[in-house]
């Protein structure tokens, strides 16, 4: 047997999960997917001493559109079903691009988009996402009600959130795209499937004269999480979005924003490079995906 | 600290007790002597353990034997219609020479049999996506990808 000994439990709701939490606290941990956290208790870099196996809560399994127009997606549903769901391609297009490049399928059956939220791998591809995409994030906990926390509070830092040990994630909001918006998902690994050397989630809005109102640059693989480029996407902003902008762009978040990890495949910065490359196709891509769905 | 596991795999239903930190690839292995599941790398990189769950191909290895308690797994050993006879893909890899020592076969059939059913008519490209997430040393991957398209076009030609 490859983990260490751990108590196990797996309730059939919520709130008793909740209460497990909160009577092991930091001792506990959640297992969702399992497809992060038990390849490192096999290694023993983590010995929890309670699992709370959350996977047999169906009220958290759920992708469905809320009153208040945003998709709604539980800390439950498995990347396949998000691959393959038409809601989520309907309401959020790029988060449907970027599922696929989440590990391979024999994972992406098993993963969950609450646990890659919560894990904050920083070569995840969920966290860029939610980022790009001002999702908001329902954390509970035991007795104390919910809170609300939008994904640029939730990322800490390398593999830290808001979460409080006590609390579950829940459910993630995902406000539907303004009008004459356009995204796009890249990412580049030594194969199909493996964890990128650098990637970004794009998305554009164009104005009715159809320069840009607002643009969203978020990194993976760049930094201790996702990568949120505010001043590269700054520069877009009331601008056509020419060659030149894109370059001026692509530099600024390659260059100043950035700051990809030396790994023994590549150093930071061909990792820079990489990014500055996917931020010019990806802008390009969104930009025209824009005009598109302006026309 | 034990649990009681009850599962079917490849339609038999089996029950156990097992302590929570059993890994799923091990319980098939040691608990019902279904030793057609190999344990490649043992943390989700190889492949090699790859088996059905609820008809989806998940890796055994990074799955608690507990959390398969009231599912249906189906792994190698249930491939085949009845002893003595392979099934097509396997017929596909023997005569493609899709393996050579035979570790890593087990895990490329449980990844490739429901990709063939959802998609029916691959192209080179899916293939090799497809069996990105299986490693093999010695076929270079060149005459697994030619087992599949072999099994591909006998499946479409409904031999």
């Amino acid at each position: 047997m490859k983990p260490a000994p751990f108590e196990y439990q797996a309730p059939a709701t919520l709130d008793a999960a909740l209460d497990l939490l909160a009577r092991h606290g930091g001792d506990a941990k959640i297992l969702a997917g399992g497809q992060s956290l038990i390849p490192v208790m096999n290694f023993r870099l983590a010995e929890p001493a309670f699992l709370v196996d959350i996977n047999r809560i169906p009220e958290l399994d759920f992708v469905r559109r809320g009153e208040d127009g945003t998709l709604r997606i539980g800390a439950l549903a498995r990347h396949r079903r998000l691959e393959r769901e038409p809601l989520v391609a309907a309401a959020a297009p790029l988060l449907h691009e970027a599922v696929p490049h989440i590990a391979h399928p024999q994972i992406r059956n098993r993963g969950t988009f609450g646990g890659s939220l919560a894990h904050a791998d920083p070569a995840a591809e969920l966290p860029a996402v939610a980022l790009a995409l001002d999702a908001r994030l329902r954390l509970r906990r035991a007795g104390g009600g919910d809170r609300w926390v939008d994904a640029r509070d939730f990322f800490a830092g390398l593999f830290t959130t808001a979460l409080e040990p006590d609390e579950i994630l829940v459910e993630a909001a995902l406000p539907p795209l303004p009008a004459r918006t356009g995204w796009a998902f890249l990412e580049i690994a030594r194969r199909h499937g493996d964890y990128a050397q650098a990637g970004i989630a794009a998305r554009v809005t164009l104005d009715e004269a159809g320069r840009c109102r607002e643009a969203r640059l978020v990194y993976l693989s760049a930094g201790g999480g996702p990568v949120d480029a505010r001043e590269a996407a700054g520069l877009l902003a009331g601008e056509e979005i020419s060659a030149a902008a894109i370059e001026a762009a692509a530099e600024k978040a390659s260059r100043d924003e950035i700051e990809p990890p030396t790994d023994v495949h590549a150093t930071s910065d061909f990792k820079r490079h990489l990014a500055r490359v996917l931020t010019r196709r990806a802008l390009g891509l969104a930009a025209g995906r824009a005009r598109e769905a302006t026309a | 600290m034990s649990y009681r596991v009850s599962v079917t795999v490849n339609g038999r239903s089996y029950e156990r007790e097992v302590e929570p930190r059993l890994l799923l690839s091990d319980f098939l292995r040691h608990e019902l002597g279904l030793t057609g599941t190999h344990v490649g790398c043992e943390h989700g990189v190889c492949g090699a353990c790859t088996i059905l769950f609820d008809g989806e191909p998940a890796r055994s290895c990074i799955l608690l034997a507990v959390q398969a308690d009231g599912h249906a797994l189906t792994t190698v050993e249930g491939l085949s219609p009845s002893p003595g006879e392979l099934h097509p893909l396997q017929q596909a890899f023997w005569e493609s020479h899709g393996l050579q020592c035979g570790f890593c076969t087990p895990g490329f059939l449980m990844t490739l049999v429901p990709f063939l059913e959802e998609n029916p008519d691959p192209t080179e490209a899916e293939i090799r996506q497809a069996l990105s997430g299986n490693l093999c040393r010695c076929t270079g991957y060149q005459h697994i990808v030619d087992a599949v398209k072999l099994a591909a076009e006998r499946r479409r030609a409904g031999r």
